[in-house]
């Protein structure tokens, strides 16, 4: 899954490249042990709310390549029929709630499905994936709150990539994001974010406590993002970091530390496999179907409902 | 049998907590039933539906947007009207826009209840906004009924639809009381009301200026046959029912309690002179542009609209 989450990445990335996805993305390259961590904690029928750096969560939560890169392009085969693009990417099937555009607006999402979860006498646990910039957002605090007084089954993953677009975390977060957890009376880890093994470790015991009544849990997973915050970034030559940083967390890629786990040959084996499906997930994406303008608003409302156009002549 | 504005809202809620264990309600103090339509709701139905929330608006309606989207369909009482601003995101971000996102995937069978929208006389700037025409702007379903009968009914479709939608309950109409003869029954939205039928103009008045509007109508009705019309949605909007109304009337005067620039009021007007019969130019009665409500009782009723208004401009559009 590391494998394959990079992998998808990086044809993104040449897709963008290409300008055969428009409007960019933010790439998630050097995060992936977090998403697959916790996603391997998960059962099926439990759901997740993800952020505008989506493509991990989703993949990891299960999620078609082919149909996320059909989405990515903005194809009728696209998980959303074209109409999500990269940052609204959800599979309801698989319990993707959603990637998000709003900064934070996951977390009361992921607190809600946990309650219903939970009126419902159902065993299923909510998790909300946020970054370091997300703790700033009030929303999250007081979902924090309402998830604790209310001991719901959820799991609120920090994923600190150091990070909010170029605002270090350092200058940004008062006190540190386990701390604010604990404010609540959640209990809350620190966790190496470039460690697969330990995020999952850390994301399952956290589960198993809230599927059994334990109430929230949150963890702060310590990572980083090799590329830029979006693709835009490479056009507009910021500095906010230096080639040293960058270079010393590529020292700890979570890739070649998983790889390192697998019995000999194996690892060479899933390369290709993954390389296979994405070659098919790109024949895929690039030969569907365009949606037909005539129905750009069809899916507004549920119930059908026509919006008026907007010219009368 | 004598059924105030309040009591109908308070047995919509009731039917449909009683007929579909789906739905549940959110909302401040509604335990102990503070704004009236959630009073005795906590005993019938226990705390596992009528959930007391905390000062947490933002969070209370991104969760109940996160169990609708789990298969419940919640309501969230909002104690003012302002808090609507506070979730504009919730609302307009995520709820109205999850179901064209994900593709058709998701819908967010969330209804928003504002008791007591508009002005309540002394509760100045941050309390008496009436933002429906904002709601019907960003594309939200809307309503905004005048009488009891309609209130029950609306909130009942309300909470039936797939969609989220944002039931406002005018301040001004909450004391209304009617006799109800007949079956409480749902009412669909996007189905105006005629409460009044008339000849020589079409007045379309919103939420509790529709009693304003029958004053008026019955006040002129030696000289002048007006009709009053009560979209009672105002997103989807009953443009045929509109449209019928001007081929018998052919004039038009809207009366609406919301700010005038981009409000409810000028879209009817443009729609009317775009598309329906007009005989005489129309016109329309609003708060004025960006109107922030002063405290003084004086200085609160100068800006919201006036039956003498609506009489001025009843005239205007006959000469
Ligand atoms: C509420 C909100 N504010 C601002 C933005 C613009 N924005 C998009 S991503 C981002 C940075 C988010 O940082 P973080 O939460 O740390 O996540 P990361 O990008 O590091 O994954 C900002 C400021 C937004 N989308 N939503």
């Amino acid at each position: 899954m590391l494998r394959l989450i990079r992998g998808f990445e990086e044809l993104a990335l040449t897709l963008v490249k290409s300008g055969e996805i428009t409007g960019g993305i933010h790439p998630y390259i050097g995060q992936e042990a977090v998403a697959v961590g916790v996603c391997a904690a998960l059962r099926p029928q439990d759901v997740i709310t993800s952020t505008h750096r989506g493509h991990g969560h989703v993949l990891a939560k299960g999620a078609a390549p082919d149909r996320l890169l059909a989405e990515l392009l903005g194809r009728t085969t696209g998980l959303n029929k074209g109409r999500g693009g990269s940052m609204h990417a959800a599979d309801f099937s698989l319990g993707i709630l959603g990637a998000n555009g709003m900064v934070g607006a996951g977390g009361p999402i992921a607190v809600g499905a946990a309650w219903s979860a939970r009126q419902a006498g159902e065993d299923r646990v909510a998790v909300a994936f946020f970054g370091d910039g997300a703790l700033n957002q009030g929303v999250l605090l007081e979902s924090l709150n309402l998830a604790a007084m209310w001991r719901l089954p959820v799991l609120f993953v920090c994923e600190n990539n150091g990070y909010a677009t170029t605002l270090p975390a350092v200058t940004a977060v008062a006190g540190s994001a386990t701390g604010r957890a604990a404010g609540f009376g959640i209990p809350a880890a620190e966790v190496d974010g470039m460690d697969t093994e330990a995020v999952r470790a850390a994301a399952a015991e956290a589960v198993e406590r809230a599927r059994t009544g334990g109430g929230p849990g949150f963890l702060e997973c310590r990572t980083y993002r090799f590329e830029g915050h979006h693709t835009m970034e490479r056009l507009m030559k910021l500095r906010y970091r230096t080639p040293e940083e960058i270079a010393d967390w590529r020292d700890l890629d979570p890739l070649p530390r998983a790889a390192a786990l697998l019995p000999p040959g194996l690892a060479a084996q899933v390369d290709a496999s993954v390389a296979e499906q994405l070659a098919a997930a790109r024949q895929f994406a690039i030969t569907s179907e365009h949606p037909d303008p005539a129905g750009a608003l069809d899916l507004l409302y549920a119930d059908g409902l026509r919006p008026r156009a907007g010219s009368t002549a | 049998m004598r059924l105030s504005y309040t009591k109908a809202l308070n047995r919509a809620l009731t039917d449909a907590l009683a007929q579909d264990p789906a739905v549940c309600v959110f909302g401040e103090d509604i335990g102990a039933g503070l704004a009236g339509p959630t009073l005795n709701l906590l005993d019938r139905f226990g705390p596992g539906r009528i959930v007391d929330t905390p000062l947490s608006e933002q969070a209370f309606t991104s969760m109940a947007i996160g169990a609708a989207l789990s298969g419940r369909r919640p309501v969230i009482e909002f104690q003012i009207p302002s808090l609507l601003f506070l979730v504009f995101e919730q609302l307009v971000n995520q709820a109205h826009k999850f179901s064209l996102m994900t593709g058709g995937q998701a819908s967010v069978p969330l209804t928003c209840l504002v008791p007591g929208s508009g002005s309540r006389d002394g509760w100045a700037g941050q309390h008496s906004d009436h933002p429906y025409s904002l709601f019907a702007h960003a594309g939200l379903k809307t309503v905004v009924p005048a009488t009891p009968t309609d209130a029950y009914g609306l909130l009942r479709s309300a909470i039936a639809d797939p969609d989220p939608v944002v039931v406002f309950a005018p301040a001004a109409a909450l004391p209304v009381r009617e006799t109800v003869t007949w079956e409480l029954a749902p009412i669909p939205l996007g189905s105006a009301r005629i409460h009044r039928e008339g000849t020589d103009v079409t007045v379309v008045a919103i939420g509790h200026l529709v009693h304003d509007a029958l004053a008026v109508a019955e006040e002129l009705g030696p000289e002048i046959s007006v009709e009053v019309f009560d979209p009672r949605t105002l997103h989807p909007f009953d443009w045929t029912a509109l449209a019928a109304s001007l081929d018998r009337t052919g004039r038009l005067v809207v009366i609406d309690d919301s700010n005038r620039s981009c409000g409810i009021g000028a879209e009817v007007l443009a729609t009317a002179a775009e598309q329906m019969r007009l005989v005489a130019p129309p016109r329309r009665i609003t708060r004025p542009d960006g109107t922030v409500l002063p405290f003084a009782p004086g200085l609160d009723r100068a800006l919201q609209p006036q039956r003498d208004q609506l009489r001025d401009a009843v005239r205007a559009v006959l000469k």
